[in-house]
């Protein structure tokens, strides 16, 4: 099993004539998703050549779900553009849809969500690398040859934090590895990925990586406290950030004394969760938990 | 992106939230204009990007041109929490009857926004949060925590400042104080407004002035995504999160890291002496720690970009590197390290063990 998207899924690609969106799309490809076709208003009628493969591109989401079947949406679309383009696919009734665009205007998300409530689309991202079910299907741009299918469910606001765990522990496997990116606000949480891999069958440990700014690590925290059986173990990214500048993420922003490492570390800890203080040590921790 | 205070006014002022008659002046002699063009009391102040200029003697009462153009000589060039003041605000000043508090802000926890007010104000947030009453922005009313008669009016005032929050792709504006004068009048006396840098797309805005540090406006006309610290261990990585934690297992190793760098996907030889250039300009900086894990970068493009950049920068790279390369391939990676036999270059395999080197380099050095 994985969480949110596996070998069933059906993926489009919302900007998939772009350099980066094509790039993507071979890489997905590569990776055995099931890649369907792409949506750009203005090349619509077209088709794209991937290698082996050549795939339509349609005007619309709607229309590309009515031809293809797809269950899936990936975005690259750019900033200015991509409030609407979420929106659309929202109101085409996608079932995912992995948002990989950096530099989104909050506004935007926070308008987008707000529309997603309510209706059949979960959103993950924007700024995030997407999520990937490792032999099964990969959305975004997270590398699928660090490692295999296996037990471990991982979520993370960090593309490279994510891809640094996945290698260290690359001999265990993965059910599925989301990234939910680093602006302030994002369509998929924490709490959404362990509530999923709590659920999940084969997800036998979660390990959650978080960084500075907001609390959603305090709010993930307690809701394994409260409803996770599984064990967890953490890494908590920023301890070294000044007060009240953004680093590199725009939600990773320690405002005054609040959203600091020391207070999402402590608050992982006090409900049992094994907290790194480096990724190796974090996959140590997992390991020896793996292990025994 | 934050606001001067006089930036702030200007934008309140603007779309219709009341605030005090007042200009800018960076000489003594222009606010001596400005407090006779105003006439009467009026108050100057530092116009600086931190809290705390009242402590710090940043305002001042001048009654009039003279005494303006006495504060503004004391005030110009004061430095305040690590900022210079290069301008000051010169305002009419009003009689105070009441202060409050407004603002409104993203709420990253609900992922909306959300309005805050309280009936009293003009202090540090923190020390009234018992006091403020939080409502989703939508429906905010001030009725929650005003008498019928100044709630109508705060609630004219929070609409011009919702405009402001919306059309300008604001993430905080804030009215600290809120005051209501002795004639009876709402004022914006102090604002606060921080502006969503994602959004400078679709607006004109003011230049982020260059107050900050002057690695950190070279390295931001790079296009580098650097942030200066204190330490002496140059950090260079790829990708916010693993930068983040490069810096905290550079602090574990028992080093206090230089500066921030994220250089991103990519890594060209370019961007690596962009970085490079910057970080090694720093003085304090004694050894630099490269950590790349290759993700969708290939270790050996990074590689080649290290060398690269060291030749390009010829005799200004002059502190030891510790490079780490993990991932895509990194073993063609190591192999051109190896081969450059570059004196400033050491290969470690890990983080951990990288940053102990680079740690103990630091410590070395002097």
């Amino acid at each position: 099993m994985a969480i949110f998207l596996d070998e069933n899924s059906r993926v489009i690609v919302q900007g998939m004539t772009g350099s980066e969106g094509a790039k993507h799309t071979r890489r997905m490809l590569a990776a055995g998703t099931k890649v369907v076709g792409g949506v750009n208003a203005r090349k619509a009628g077209t088709s794209v050549d991937f290698d082996d493969v050549t795939l339509p591109v349609y005007g619309t989401v709607a229309q590309a779900m009515a031809e293809t079947g797809a269950t899936v949406s990936v975005l690259f679309v750019p900033p200015a553009f991509t409030g609407d383009a979420v929106i659309e696919a929202i109101d085409a009734g996608i079932g995912l849809a992995v948002v990989i665009t950096e530099g989104v205007p909050v506004h935007d998300t926070a308008r987008f969500w707000a529309h997603a409530q309510g209706r059949a689309t979960r959103i993950i991202g924007p700024n995030c690398p997407g999520i990937i079910s490792p032999g099964k299907s990969n959305a975004g741009i997270i590398p699928a040859d660090i490692t295999k299918p296996g037990s471990i469910g991982l979520v993370s606001k960090s593309g490279t934090l994510t891809y640094q765990l996945m290698h260290e522990l690359k001999d265990f496997g993965f059910t599925t590895c989301v990234g939910i990116g680093g602006d302030p606000i994002v369509g998929t949480t924490h709490i959404d990925a362990i509530k999923a891999f709590e659920a999940d069958p084969e997800t036998e440990l979660i390990v959650m990586i978080g960084e500075i700014g907001g609390d959603a690590e305090e709010r993930a925290a307690e809701f394994v406290r409260d409803n996770v059986s599984k064990p967890v173990v953490g890494y908590v990214a920023g301890f070294t950030a000044p007060e009240g500048r953004t680093m590199g993420h725009a939600g990773a922003i320690v405002s005054g004394s609040s959203g600091t490492a020391e207070a999402k570390k402590l608050a992982m800890e006090a409900v049992g969760i094994k907290v790194g203080r480096t990724p190796s040590e974090t996959a140590a921790l997992a390991r020896a938990i793996l292990t025994s | 992106m934050d606001l001067f205070e006089h930036e702030a006014r200007d934008l309140f002022e603007r779309y219709g939230v009341p605030v005090p008659r007042g200009f800018v002046a960076d000489t003594p002699e222009s606010a001596r204009e400005a407090a006779a063009r105003l006439g009467g009391t009026v108050v100057v102040k530092a116009q600086v990007k931190t809290g705390g200029r009242g402590k710090a003697g940043g305002i001042k009462l001048a009654s009039s041109p003279d005494e303006a153009l006495a504060a503004a000589t004391a005030i110009l060039g004061m430095d305040i929490k690590g900022h210079t003041v290069h301008k000051v605000l010169i305002t009419e000043a009003s009689e105070i009857a009441e202060e409050y508090y407004l603002s409104f802000l993203l709420d990253r926890a609900n992922r909306t926004f959300i309005g805050m007010t309280s009936a009293t104000g003009g202090m540090e947030i923190e020390e009234m949060a018992d006091s403020i009453t939080r409502m989703p922005a939508s429906s905010f009313d001030a009725s929650a925590a005003f008498p019928p008669s100044i709630a109508a009016e705060v609630n004219a005032v929070a609409s011009a400042l919702w405009k402001v929050f919306v059309s300008e792709d604001a993430t905080l504006v804030e009215v600290n104080p809120l005051a209501r004068t002795k004639d009876g009048r709402i004022i914006a006396l102090d604002g606060k407004v921080t502006l969503d840098d994602n959004a400078s797309f679709r607006h004109s805005r003011p230049q982020d002035s260059a107050e900050g540090d002057p690695l950190e406006v070279r390295a931001a006309e790079k296009g580098l995504n650097y942030v200066k610290l204190d330490g002496t261990v140059g950090v260079i990585g790829n990708g916010a999160g693993l930068v983040m934690s490069t810096l905290d297992v550079v602090a574990l190793a028992g080093a206090a890291p230089a500066n921030f760098l994220d250089i991103g996907g990519g890594a060209s030889a370019q961007v690596m002496a962009d970085g490079l250039d910057v970080i090694l300009s720093d003085p304090s900086v004694r050894s630099v720690f490269v950590n790349v894990f290759g993700g969708i970068t290939a270790c050996d493009a990074v590689a080649d970009g290290i060398v690269q950049a060291l030749g390009m920068l010829g005799d200004r790279a002059d502190k030891p590197l510790v490079v780490r390369l993990d991932g895509n391939n990194a073993e063609a990676g190591h192999r051109i390290l190896d081969a450059a036999r570059h004196p400033l270059i050491t290969v470690a395999h890990t983080m951990d063990d990288a940053a102990g080197r680079a740690a103990a380099l630091a410590g070395k050095e002097s």
